[in-house]
């Protein structure tokens, strides 16, 4: 891919600030709109605008096929593993009460850790199906 | 003010809606998706959900068009001709349309508080929350919590839709002629 400067100069100067966006919506999503989801969504985007620009074997060097095909599952795991924990500590399957000294606290960590484990498959899946679109038109 | 708006926006929504069915050429399909997904983000937002309208920007309107356009890569731009005449699908088109308007007659007024649906579980979790699970976005605390499960199987057809694709697209190429029609299925959903 042999673009213009303009697109590859812009891109580079607005990557961190997306990256920065997707941590706000994430760690925001108690107060204010958004969540894993679309902070994963927008992470991805993130990526796969650099690979759009700058092809996708610069893209997998900052995010290689085998790390996203292996994050696709372990937020699926970190998921279902703080309903574990919960049950563990003595509660029913997903109760983040028991996570921590009373039940709000324990319910703020829970939903915390399962929004990383949302943010965690969704950003990996987008950036793996781009992987595979682009490795088949090949 | 909020009338006239809302109007403009699905009066949009419905002149997008038919220039995408007539479209021919897929890109120009692909671009109308995007101009559709944010209207109806927008139409959202004047109904007040901006969590659902932001999940719609980024997924409808970003990603599903990047994806649309790589799909469009492994197949021909331009989509063909119906071998049938259009009369039947537009009939059953029409026919579940109207149901469907039919169905919403019985619905209470839009924007009433006493609907049912504002009097079951809705007032519970507005008032305890904050209280129970310190989180101030009452749809975060339902999404995570209240109704965790919903989004455990969320996030497994996510997963699963990642692990369905990787299968049709990286499988191993046979003969040329056999991975275009593989490429065509990958493209269905």
């Amino acid at each position: 891919m042999n673009f213009d400067v303009i697109p590859r100069v812009v891109v580079k100067l607005t990557l961190p600030f997306m990256l920065l966006f997707a941590l706000y919506v994430q760690f925001h999503g108690e107060v204010g709109p958004g969540g894993g989801f679309q902070a994963g969504v927008i992470a991805a985007g993130m990526i796969i605008l650099y690979g759009l620009v700058f092809g996708i074997e610069q893209a997998k060097q900052i995010v290689s096929q085998r790390l996203v095909e292996r994050l696709v599952p372990l937020g699926v795991l970190i998921y279902v593993g703080t309903g574990l924990v919960a049950m563990l500590l003595g509660g029913n399957y997903l109760d983040y009460s028991y996570l921590a000294h009373d039940g709000p606290h324990g319910q703020e960590y829970g939903i915390m850790a399962i929004e990383l484990g949302v943010l965690v498959t969704v950003s990996s899946s987008m950036v793996a199906i781009f992987y595979a679109f682009v490795d088949r038109a090949r | 003010m909020e009338t006239l708006i809302s109007s403009v926006l699905l009066t949009l929504l419905a002149v997008v809606t038919v220039a995408i069915a007539r479209q021919r050429n897929l890109f120009g399909v692909v671009a109308l998706t995007g101009i559709y997904s944010f209207l109806m983000a927008s139409v959202l937002i004047v109904l007040d959900a901006v969590d659902v309208a932001m999940t719609e920007a980024s997924v409808g309107a970003g990603v599903s068009t990047v994806f649309f356009l790589a799909a469009l890569q492994l197949t021909r731009s331009r989509e063909q001709r119906p071998a049938h005449s259009v009369a039947l699908p537009l009939l059953v088109s029409v026919g579940v349309g109207a149901v469907l308007v039919w169905g919403t007659i019985d619905l209470p007024p839009f924007g009433i508080a006493d609907a049912p649906i504002h009097q079951h579980v809705a007032p519970v979790y507005l008032e305890n929350s904050v209280k129970e699970t310190m989180v101030a976005n009452v749809v975060a605390s339902v999404l995570a919590s209240y109704r965790g499960f919903d989004t455990l199987g969320e996030t497994a057809v996510v997963f699963t839709a990642a692990m369905g694709v990787m299968l049709l697209l990286r499988g191993r190429r046979r003969t040329r002629g056999r991975a275009e029609g593989n490429s065509d299925k990958g493209e269905a959903p």
